[in-house]
């Protein structure tokens, strides 16, 4: 049986994540094919509804890599994203989907190693759970 | 304004589980501000009925429009000659405008999406507290601006209760004695005396109490 390959999109921070994936390119470090890089300003401007779309266009997982809590470009946005992010979980968890499918990751720009491994972690637990179609 | 919560999904996925298409109607009013009504949540629900319907391997259609406001006949007419194509309809306004949808389009299966909580404003971002009981008599005038009516767990007009502790409600550490509340601001005023003035029991005929109610004001019929 062919293994499950999940669509994953990624929500990235464009003052630290984009950073740390121009080190890991440096670095030579692949991002998985299967993970789709959407580049945002400031993970604060990412609402409900953006976290919710690519669940509805057909990805199986979704997360947000953003800044250091305590070092964020604007001060706050990686906080408003996560709590943007737990609220996408209590909707999943109401329609009988794993929370797990959605999740925030926190890179810094120096992070170049971590933003693929983070890619490869989040692809290895959503394989694991299945895709969302029964 | 009008206060209003999120149903939860699951229990609007039961109410149009038989359904395959569905208009989920927002309203620009009170739930709008209140984030809970308006175009973005028409959204969000919309989206995630389809993708509750992914994982159960079924498909849903579903439809969005945001009126201007759901208690209002000339903007509930304004999707009569599409909500005959839909199996049920979600409206996400406060409970006026589910039914204001009903008495409109009798043969439409209409569902409210959210829960109406009450008559408040917001302190904070994402924080809402009532203010109004819409008793039908305002007599804040008489207790500092406050209204003990909306504010007090007991709706108490004469005083706190045993129940206050240290400026607190019994009910909860969290919920101000607004008797605290009203009689340090009558002292700050200097107007403590007026708390002792007779006044007769309030009249609930204006309220609940008096029935369904209705306001008819002449001026304004055409």
């Amino acid at each position: 049986m062919d293994e499950f390959t999940p669509r994953i999109v990624a929500f990235c921070c464009s003052n630290c994540a984009a950073a740390a994936a121009t080190i890991a390119d440096g670095l030579q470090h692949v991002l998985p094919e299967n993970v789709k890089i959407i580049q945002v300003p400031c993970t604060g401007r990412i609402e409900v509804l953006h976290l919710l779309k690519p669940f509805e266009e057909g990805a199986d997982g979704v997360y947000v890599a953003g800044c250091q809590e305590d070092s964020c470009r604007y001060t706050s946005g990686i906080s408003k994203a996560a709590r943007r992010v737990a609220h996408v979980q209590k909707i999943l968890e109401e329609i009988a989907i794993e929370p797990e499918r959605i999740a925030v990751f926190n890179v810094s720009a120096g992070m170049g190693h971590a933003f693929t491994e983070i890619a490869r972690e989040m692809t290895r637990k959503v394989r694991e759970i299945g895709p969302i179609q029964a | 304004m009008i206060i209003a919560e999120a149903k939860p999904n699951s229990e609007l996925l039961e109410m149009v589980s038989d359904c395959s298409k569905v208009l989920v109607v927002g309203c620009k009013g009170c739930v709008t501000v209140c984030n809970v009504g308006g175009a973005k949540e028409v959204g969000v629900l919309a989206a995630t009925l389809k993708i509750a319907r992914r994982r159960q391997g079924r498909t849903i259609a579903v439809d969005e429009v945001t009126l201007e406001r759901q208690c209002d006949p000339e903007y509930v007419d304004e999707i009569k000659d599409r909500i005959g194509d839909y199996d049920a309809v979600i409206s996400i306004a406060c409970g006026v405008g589910p039914q204001f949808l009903s008495e409109r389009y009798p043969s439409a299966r209409v569902f409210p999406g959210v829960n109406t909580k009450f008559m408040g404003g917001a302190v904070a971002h994402g924080v809402w507290e009532e203010r109004c009981a819409g008793c039908g008599q305002c007599v804040i005038h008489n207790f500092g601006g406050i209204c003990p009516i909306a504010r007090c767990s007991k709706s108490l007009q004469n005083g706190p209760c045993g129940g206050s502790d240290h400026g607190k409600c019994e009910i909860s550490k969290d919920v101000d004695c607004i008797w605290d509340v009203i009689v340090r601001k009558m002292m700050s005023q200097g107007r403590l005396d007026e708390l002792l003035k007779f006044r007769p029991p309030k009249s609930w005929t204006t309220s609940r109490d008096g029935g369904p109610r209705k306001m008819i004001r002449e001026e304004l019929r055409i």
